[in-house]
């Protein structure tokens, strides 16, 4: 990192499995470090490009409420949404089962629910995780099967949304688990814009960290 | 060998304390009393003379990972935090799990600057499958097995370790983490866990074998040392089980009552530990069971670290940090303690778990050999990690300032530490 450092770089962008690597990689350089995401902790740019997705359709996150449903244990993703939905002023509920969400939600300022058939009446906003094939043999569900009995945005399910309630998901899907291929096909899916959205926000970062938003 | 005495200090030890100059002669205490003098005088005026500290619980790294630390490194670092005898764990490599490997450690402490006991493992390799000779290494003085770094998984071969333990008059010690609760955690498990992404390890994950090495150690009649306990939950089984009358005995480590999870905020591996820096809760619990009596010693759990190490991210980054030259003066000010309290934590309580006392701990009396701890209770340091003796530096106080530091170690007569500076 010291050597990269000594090469003149203005940013390094870290992207890492393990939690805190950016943190550390501050410590050490002068460059701006940017994090990509990092383990389960944080995916800040994704969480930026996730609220100007929900801005292009929505005025204002403020009274917004929002279902984050899924893997949250293991999703830097929903770290950091949780993070910038509710610092916009969202409401924002974590449905999942009880070996999918962290040990701990103290200091989380969110609803917690089992049963995502109860929230999504109620939500203007959903937001599937990635379900990773793996956390069946973790012992943490009995099977992919059940998960999207209980848990997926079925095409049935999706018929529990107000009309005008939106379907996110960070990418890349698992169609057929977590979400209905058809519901990710539907007008009310912004998951392509959140694709696109993503390479907009990022430049912005850069531009505002390196470029006329450093001086 | 001249005279020596230790002038104008207050002795404190398992009788009491009172002001007293002690003089040594031959390596052992030749009168204690007051204006007593020698052919050399060590200045102990505003001090406490105590008899020398046991460490129940250092990683001397020797063999095998001599960059992180050496026998003749971790000694004098002991020797310079007050300690006269240190018990070194067994997860070396090759690991102290025969006579030979015994024989090796004991040799490499000879002439250290303090006395450098054998904690061997209680199975082949540390693997937990198969007893390691203990008879043997028991022939050699070895009086603590543990396969500490893990804890005997297989309850059924605990069980038999310590009915085969308990005909050689040895004591086991146990590392409780119950390894399928813990496994791929990195820190405790809670809402700092949660909030960083970093995998946990549940409280749960050390509770769940300390009930079940009680009920072990109930069924055997066999002691059982609790190593580095660090959970209000696991304190609170051993005050039950001591009030049953179960033959167990238990340490906490410095970093267990003066630290919590939320230093890991900080993502820096100086703060990984095994077991990891828990709760609010928990460092009270702990602080809460050495005043109580539940707990019977200070260990320090002395695990060295070469710093490329401790750069890793931290779930890669290797457990432990220095504790040696520290422990004394966390105690000092962190256990709200008097401070006979606090040296029979740090002394005779843990010689005797160790059977260290015939030359450890012992009171400070005509006769008994002369193994004392200097030290102000009152003098003020900063930590620096760059000036500590041990070969590394991943102590977890860098810059914090701490009250209590030891002004001369003296082993069989022979001063070791002399004003805050190593003889050896």
């Amino acid at each position: 990192m010291q050597t990269i450092d000594a090469m003149g770089v203005d940013a390094i962008i870290v992207r890492h499995a393990s939690a805190g690597v950016p943190w550390q990689v501050a410590s050490w350089v002068d460059a701006s470090v940017i994090n990509a995401g990092d383990g389960w902790h944080e995916h800040p740019t994704q969480a930026l490009l996730d609220c100007y997705t929900i801005r292009e359709r929505v005025s204002s996150l403020a009274g917004l409420r929002i279902a984050i449903v899924g893997d949250v244990k293991h999703s830097r993703v929903a770290r950091s949404d949780v993070l910038a939905f509710t610092a916009l002023g969202a409401d924002v509920t974590l449905v999942a089962p009880p070996t999918l969400l962290p040990p701990s939600l103290a200091g989380w300022p969110v609803e917690v629910s089992h049963d995502v058939d109860d929230v999504l009446p109620k939500t203007d906003v959903v937001y599937l995780l990635r379900m990773q094939r793996e956390r069946q043999t973790e012992a943490l569900l009995p099977s992919l099967r059940e998960y999207t009995a209980r848990f997926g945005l079925t095409r049935e399910r999706a018929r529990l949304l107000a009309d005008d309630a939106l379907v996110m998901h960070p990418g890349p899907m698992n169609r057929g688990v977590e979400i209905a291929a058809e519901v990710a096909d539907l007008p009310r899916s912004v998951i392509t814009r959140q694709v696109a959205n993503g390479v907009a926000v990022r430049m912005a970062v850069l531009f505002l960290l390196l470029g006329a938003g450093r001086r | 060998m001249k005279e020596l005495v230790v002038k104008g200090g207050t002795v404190v030890d398992a009788t009491g304390s009172r002001r007293a100059d002690v003089l040594i002669r031959n390596g052992a205490v030749a009168g204690v009393g007051e204006g007593l003098d020698g052919e050399r005088v060590l200045d102990a005026s505003g001090c406490i003379v105590a008899p020398g500290l046991v460490d129940l619980h250092a990683h001397l790294r020797q063999p095998g990972r001599e960059e992180a630390e050496t026998v003749e490194t971790a000694a004098r670092a002991a020797a310079l935090g007050g300690y006269t005898a240190v018990v070194a764990m067994p997860n070396t490599d090759p690991p102290i799990d025969s006579a030979a490997v015994v024989r090796e450690v004991l040799d490499l402490g000879t002439g250290a600057a303090c006395d450098v006991r054998v904690a061997g493992a209680i199975t082949v390799g540390r693997r937990g499958d198969q007893l390691a000779p203990m008879a043997e290494m028991a022939a050699m003085g070895v009086r603590l097995f543990t396969d500490d770094g893990s804890g005997v998984q297989d309850a059924r071969l605990m069980r038999r370790a310590l009915e085969y333990a308990s005909a050689l008059g040895v004591t086991l010690a146990q590392h409780c983490e119950d390894e399928a609760l813990a496994a791929g955690g990195h820190m405790h498990e809670g809402e700092w866990s949660s909030r960083l992404g970093i995998p946990g390890i549940p409280a749960a994950a050390e509770e769940v074998m300390v009930a079940r090495d009680i009920a072990l150690a109930r069924l055997t009649g066999a002691p059982v040392h609790f190593l580095h306990l660090s959970t209000a939950g696991a304190v609170e089984l051993v005050r039950l089980a001591k009030a049953a009358g179960v033959p167990v005995t238990a340490e906490a480590a410095p970093h267990h009552f003066t630290l919590t999870h939320a230093e890991v905020a900080s993502y820096d591996p100086v703060f990984k530990v095994n077991p990891p820096l828990r709760t609010e809760a928990d460092v009270a619990a702990v602080k809460a069971g050495l005043a109580d009596g539940t707990l019977d010693a200070v260990a320090t759990d002395h695990a060295p670290h070469p710093q490329e190490d401790k750069e890793e991210p931290f779930d890669q980054a290797p457990p432990g940090m220095l504790g040696l030259e520290t422990a004394l003066p966390l105690a000092l000010t962190e256990l709200d303690l008097p401070v006979e309290r606090v040296v029979a934590l740090l002394s005779w309580q843990p010689a005797h778990i160790a059977a260290l006392d015939g030359e450890h701990g012992g009171p400070v009396v005509e006769g008994r050999p002369a193994n004392l701890c200097v030290f102000d209770p009152a003098e003020a340091w900063v930590v620096e990690p760059e000036r500590l003796a041990s070969r590394s530096r991943n102590t977890p106080y860098a810059g914090r300032k701490l009250t209590g530091r030891v002004r001369h170690t003296i082993l069989r007569g022979e001063p070791v530490v002399v004003d805050g500076e190593a003889q050896r």
